[in-house]
């Protein structure tokens, strides 16, 4: 394998995995958040601040992982 | 492949200080937000309103409602710097998807080579502008922690000589303060490059109608960072006005 190969493989690699975590927290987060919604629908914007939050955390962990993957790339 | 790069490029020098085409549409936006403010401010006192003033307000009454909900009775007073915050961000961010942002090139020099770099480039797409709003935002919430507590009251929230566990504990609420700098940049900054970079690759893949429904997705990605970004300063500057139990 030469190094540009190598480098394309570690980008799909960098960002395939490092989207498997954060892809299952905000599944869980969103069907958490639509039985919260179920059990208790007069809460539905403290509900909803609460999870765009920790969204917004569960997310970042993606981004991280972008942000690496696009530095691989394009640098 | 259309060229993307990561960092901005500087399109001239001003005294020694580089002029990067991120901090050209930084300032367009800068000027867009003052007359705004200026329109809006007038408006308030104006006898027949336009139409412009109430779609804002409706804007800063929601934002309100949801920075109440975390706040509480403190809110009239961080309102301002919060919902500046928010406004900026989204305005930055929609900024970046204006056409000619970034399809707009300028023949620059550099190392002797000839290079065509773009002349716009979103604020929020470099990393310097994330890092500025990031270090804002923390320190801030450090100054009004500080205010609120006193000196001695804020430090033993991280300084606990009480038990081991705490003082542990302790050191780790310091790691936190600056991990939440890095994950501000990052998470702005990865959100909007990303979304540049989206709509970049299928604008060269597909140009005809494919890139509309990713621009929408970016309006509405743009609107949700700007929250998050205005909604974590808020909780985490109501954790640290708190009192320690």
């Amino acid at each position: 394998m030469n190094a540009d190969a190598v480098k394309l493989i570690s980008v799909a690699i960098a960002i395939g995995l490092g989207a498997i975590g954060p892809a299952l927290s905000i599944g869980t987060i969103g069907s958490k958040a639509v039985e919260a919604l179920g059990r208790n629908p007069e809460a539905e914007s403290q509900i909803r601040t609460a999870m765009i939050l920790s969204l917004a955390f569960a997310e970042a962990v993606a981004i991280y992982a972008l942000v690496v993957a696009l530095i691989l790339k394009f640098t | 492949m259309p060229e993307i790069s990561i960092k901005a490029e500087s399109i001239f020098e001003l005294f020694g200080f580089h002029i990067t085409n991120s901090l050209i549409l930084s300032l367009i936006v800068f000027l867009l937000f003052i007359i705004i403010a200026f329109v809006y401010t007038k408006d308030i006192t104006a006898s027949n309103k336009s139409g412009f003033f109430y779609i804002f307000n409706a804007m800063l009454q929601t934002i309100y409602g949801l920075f109440e909900s975390i706040l509480g009775s403190n809110t009239k007073l961080f309102f301002p710097v919060l919902s500046s915050f928010f406004v900026w961000i989204l305005f930055q961010n929609w900024a970046g998807l204006l056409p000619g942002v970034g399809s707009i090139l300028v023949k620059i020099e550099e190392h002797g080579r000839i290079l065509h770099v773009p002349l716009l480039r979103g604020n929020n797409a470099d990393i310097n502008g994330t890092l500025a709003l990031a270090l804002i935002s923390v320190i801030m919430i450090q100054v009004f922690g500080i205010k609120f507590l006193g000196l001695s009251g804020y430090l033993s929230k991280f300084f606990n000589f009480s038990n081991p566990i705490n003082f542990f504990v302790g050191f780790l609420d310091i790691l936190s303060e600056f991990s939440k700098i890095l994950s501000f940049t990052f998470r702005l900054f990865g959100n909007i490059f990303a979304g540049e970079v989206l709509m970049t690759i299928i604008a060269f893949l597909i140009p005809f109608l494919a890139p509309f429904p990713f621009l929408i997705l970016e309006i509405f990605v743009g609107v949700v960072q700007a929250l998050v970004f205005s909604l974590l300063t808020t909780v985490f500057l109501s954790m640290a006005i708190a009192k320690h139990h």
